[in-house]
């Protein structure tokens, strides 16, 4: 089907697998914050000190620079550039790919080092892998079986309409 | 590509305003963030050279309410509308799920517009969308200004199928939210027959 690119759709039980990964992440490679953004820019998960940071704006904007280097990649007749590090004067950004199509950021300061955080990170893909896999399984196997009923299957006009009352 | 989000019961979605360089795409953005509520709106990001002209995109995130018990979301992004910036308007064009296409109607620009809604076609279908299939509206904007072509002429080559159309003036907002949300519906109704 050309029209409705299928949805990109997360359940309850791998968003909880996910955020117990990087919140394991999280702890292991001294970090900041750690967010999972969707290469079309959708914020998935946020962990660690994100109160003061908006998230929708990074999330968009990681996804921007991903596609943007990743267009860079496929002129020099690379792939792509499966990892970016942005280094500041006090916050570093650690920008990988995961699994072909999410986007990991790790942010983090002196209290860890890009070593580390490259290790770390490493470890964790793999993992975040299988999830995202067994994810895309279990949306393939929804779509196939004709079970899970979107939850807007049965929206009506006024459901709509309303939004904008 | 919406994203579905069981475990926080969100639906995301993306909308991209394609159009001419200086058509109006970010004064459409810019008119939205300036009218809506600041607990529905997130930061507006615009990533623009030193004279505002538009470098990669401009991101406007909006909370439209709830539907189902379902928090709905709409991204808008801008393209860059001037030719030579096409390397970055395709990557825009990924994953979206509802397009925008914002016309200049002085008369001048008449060949900008046409150039750039072939431009959008050829850049969805690269993404492997048919813009025939997607949620698509027209928005012809500047109608306020003198030198502006007929509404019949416009529709003629910029409208042959027929797409939800809107006069617009986005400096002063008229035909702003009535185009968003001509577009916004027709990408729920969209996720209505899609489905999962």
């Amino acid at each position: 089907m050309f029209a409705s690119q299928s949805s990109f759709v997360m359940y309850d039980e791998e968003f909880k697998r996910i955020n117990v990964a990087i919140e394991k992440l999280l702890r292991e490679s001294n970090a900041k914050v750690i967010f999972l953004v969707d290469k079309n820019g959708q914020l998935i998960s946020a962990v660690g000190e994100t109160e003061h940071l908006d998230t929708t704006s990074l999330a968009s904007l990681t996804a921007g620079n991903i596609a943007a280097t990743g267009g860079l990649a496929k002129l020099i007749g690379e792939k792509e550039f499966s990892i970016l590090f942005h280094e500041g004067e006090k916050d570093n950004l650690h920008i990988s790919i995961v699994a072909g199509r999410v986007i990991l950021v790790v942010i983090f300061d002196q209290r860890s080092s890009l070593g580390l955080v490259r290790l770390r990170v490493k470890k964790a893909s793999d993992e975040l892998g299988q999830i995202f896999k067994d994810l895309a399984d279990k949306a393939e196997s929804a779509e196939k079986g004709g079970g899970t009923q979107s939850p807007f299957a049965e929206i009506t006009d006024d459901d709509i309409d309303n939004l904008f009352s | 590509m919406s994203f579905i989000n069981y475990a926080s019961r969100e639906i995301n979605c993306k909308i991209v305003y394609y159009g001419p360089g200086l058509c109006g795409k970010t004064t459409n953005l810019q008119f939205v963030y300036q009218k809506t509520a600041p607990d529905a709106k997130g930061k507006m990001i615009s990533l623009a050279t030193e004279t505002e002209r538009t470098l990669f995109f401009d991101f406007l995130p909006l909370a439209l309410g709830e539907i189902r018990g379902f928090k709905t979301r709409f991204h808008l992004y801008t393209v860059p509308g001037q030719v030579f910036y096409d390397a970055s308007r395709k990557l825009i064009l990924k994953g979206v799920d509802g397009v925008v296409f914002v016309a200049d109607s002085q008369d001048e620009r008449l060949d900008a517009n046409i150039e750039s809604m072939e431009n959008l076609k050829v850049n969805l279908e690269e993404q492997g969308y048919d813009l025939e299939k997607i949620p698509f509206v027209i928005q012809y904007n500047k109608r306020d200004l003198p030198n502006v072509t007929s509404l019949e002429e416009l529709r003629e080559l910029l409208n042959p199928n027929n797409v939800p159309e809107y006069e617009a003036c986005a400096m002063t907002g008229e035909g702003v939210f009535e185009t968003l949300k001509a577009v916004a519906k027709l990408i729920l109704v969209d996720l209505k027959k899609g489905g999962a």
